[in-house]
């Protein structure tokens, strides 16, 4: 098997369950999963559904209780202590004591980049997510958009070849976030990297992915793995087309059916 | 500039103002030896009972700001002038007092409400009124204690104090380098670095989180009296002792406020640091420490007054015959009470800088804080 096909991410029988004073919570329950190199993979589910916690396991933030699972044919430590992927939280979570341009030094910073290098690749990010005239500012001088911009900018600046994002878009208004969604699939187009993105969204998973998997929750599992058959250049507009509701309806009927015992 | 008419506040102080100018005109001024002297009889105090009495033309006529500053500065020095000649005041002097204080407070009254002016202007006035305050606060001790005799041993008057201070600086500056310069500031630097390096320690080590901190806390419960004494024992009678003290005093703050700090970074930022793999000091260095920041400044504040109070009350027990805790202590004992109150104002001038240099770091350190980018 060459390098390229084998799985990014790779997952067998991953489960995960977390000891609380009310018993365990089983986040995970045997979750098989493969992610190819140079997709984009969306996580849907309602709340609870563990779509969270696996990225979170991918990026070894947390520790599963069972089952396999390598990043980059490693595991997920060894992955994390390589720098293999860059992280995208829910909030921005910019430094506020630093400008964006320091902001986006840190990950270089850590990594022991050389500071000719660590301004040419700020650059580089900062004009990748056109942020590029406000590297002097403070988070707190920008809007909720570009912080978060500017926090995919710092995930991007190390280039790490797997971006995870935990629901990037969540806190943001309907248009900024379509705006984004567009700017994100543009980069992804442009930088090829692998992308798990988590969402609750059906739109947004349905526009982004070329695989979306659905999940549903106690036990966090997964009930569909969708791949897409929409072509890779798309503009907002392909929303309005059957494809695209046919694909929406698909991931909804998941989510319906996952559900259905819970009422 | 907008005057506006007056609010009912301005129109009782300037009620204020017309009755006391009239009151002082129809009363006994002052003694001098054993006469009374008549206001109507003193020319500079008529003139100014006359012309604060028609200010009650105000109410026809608009007076401008200015001019209220103007008759206030004028009572200070027509106080100060009667002052001079007289033994003791009376009726008619407290009501020019209360007259010239009633202008002062109208003057600064007025100021504050005046409405759209530049920065620079309102900052101007936002430092006019703590220094118009700050005299008057002055005017006032001054009159009382001279005015109505007060001993010099309870109070003696700002002039004396002053004086006194200008005829011995090379005593206070030589107390100023033992107490301030040595005792208190290598005692602050000490005890605030060894605290800052033990909630270091700390942070790493669980064990010593279980062991030191309480012992933290006892340290922090040491009464400075009965340590000061064990100082002087341990360290000698020199600056060595009271820098202990202060040590003593300034450990527990630090330390506290430090370990506070070290938590308040929130998971994700926390989670951020992990995704890059970084280690315990790139951690520590580049998010813990800055979210911390608040929190060591709050304790460096909080220490500078402590160490000023410590290093001066330690040496009320033993030191060498140098120093302001020394000389408060002497000089009180042999009644000399204006050089008491200069090492006072000394002490106060030298707290306040010192507090003042850290509250203008932390502004530049913690820019980005809410508390502080709002303002």
């Amino acid at each position: 098997m060459s390098k390229d096909a084998s799985p990014v991410v790779s997952a067998k029988k991953l489960s995960l369950t977390f000891e609380t004073n009310d018993g365990p919570v089983h986040a995970l329950s045997e979750i098989d999963l493969d992610i190819a190199k140079g997709e984009f993979v969306s996580f849907i589910g309602p709340s609870g559904c563990g779509k969270t916690t696996f990225l979170r396991v991918i990026a070894d933030l947390e520790k599963p209780t069972g089952g396999e699972i390598t990043v980059g044919g490693v595991s997920p430590e060894e992955a994390r202590l390589a720098r293999a992927y860059g992280f995208v939280f829910q909030a921005a979570s910019l430094y506020p004591w630093r400008s964006i341009e320091k902001n986006i030094a840190l990950p270089l910073e850590i990594m022991g980049f050389s500071k000719s290098e660590i301004q040419e690749r700020t650059r580089r990010v900062l004009e990748l997510v056109d942020l590029d005239e406000f590297g002097k500012k403070f988070p707190w001088q920008l809007s909720g958009g570009m912080q978060q911009r500017a926090s995919i900018a710092r995930a991007l600046a190390f280039d790490a070849d797997l971006l995870l994002m935990d629901e990037p878009f969540g806190a943001l208004d309907e248009i900024v976030r379509d705006h984004l969604n567009e700017q994100l699939l543009k980069l992804w187009d442009r930088t090829n990297k692998t992308i798990c993105f988590v969402t609750h969204s059906i739109p947004e998973a349905v526009y982004l992915s070329t695989k979306i998997v659905v999940m549903s929750p106690r036990p966090g599992r997964v009930i569909d793995v969708i791949e897409s058959t929409l072509p890779k250049d798309r503009s907002l507009d392909i929303r309005e087309s059957p494809k695209f509701l046919e694909l929406a309806h698909r991931v909804r009927d998941g989510l319906r059916a996952g559900h259905s015992y819970d009422e | 500039m907008k005057f506006g008419t007056m609010s009912s506040l301005q129109k009782v102080l300037a009620l204020i103002a017309i009755g006391a100018s009239l009151a002082a005109l129809l009363s006994p001024l002052a003694m001098i030896g054993e006469t009374t002297v008549s206001t109507l009889s003193h020319p500079i105090a008529m003139t100014f009972a006359l012309a604060g009495l028609a200010t009650i033309i105000r109410f026809k006529l608009k007076f401008s700001i200015a001019f209220d500053g103007i008759m206030s500065v004028l009572g200070i020095w027509g106080i100060m002038v009667i002052l001079n000649g007289i033994d003791k005041a009376s009726f008619g002097f407290w009501m020019l007092l209360v007259a010239a204080w009633a202008f002062g407070w109208l003057y600064i009254e007025r100021l504050s409400n005046v409405t759209g002016l530049n920065v620079f202007l309102t900052r101007l006035i936002g430092l006019i009124t703590p220094v118009f305050f700050g005299i008057w606060i002055l005017v006032l001790w001054e009159a009382i204690t001279r005015g109505a005799n007060v001993p010099f041993v309870l109070l003696p008057p700002p002039s004396m104090v002053w004086v006194k201070i200008t005829t011995s600086l090379s005593i206070l500056w030589a107390d100023f380098q033992q107490t301030i310069l040595k005792a208190v500031l290598s005692g602050y630097v000490m005890g605030c670095g060894s605290a800052f390096l033990a909630a270091i320690a700390i942070d790493r080590s669980p064990f010593l989180q279980r062991g030191l901190l309480p012992v933290g806390n006892f340290v922090a419960a040491l009464p400075i009296v009965g340590m000061a004494p064990i100082m002087v024992m341990w360290f000698g009678f020199d600056w060595e002792s009271k820098a202990a003290v202060i040590v003593i005093m300034t450990f527990f703050p630090m330390l506290v406020n430090t370990l506070t700090g070290l938590t308040v970074a929130t998971n994700m930022q926390q989670d951020l640091m992990r995704t890059y793999a970084a280690g315990y000091w790139q951690t520590l260095f580049k998010l813990r420490l800055p979210v911390a920041a608040p929190f060591i400044f709050n304790a460096l504040k909080i220490n500078s007054t402590l160490a000023l109070i410590g290093g001066i009350v330690a040496e009320f027990f033993g030191t060498p015959t140098v120093g302001m805790g020394f000389r408060i202590s002497t000089e009180v004992g042999r009644m000399n009470i204006d050089m008491v109150w200069a090492e006072i104002a000394m002490a106060a001038l030298a707290g306040s800088t010192f507090y003042g240099i850290i509250a203008l770091t932390e502004r530049a350190v913690t820019f980005w804080h809410p508390s502080i980018r709002a303002g």
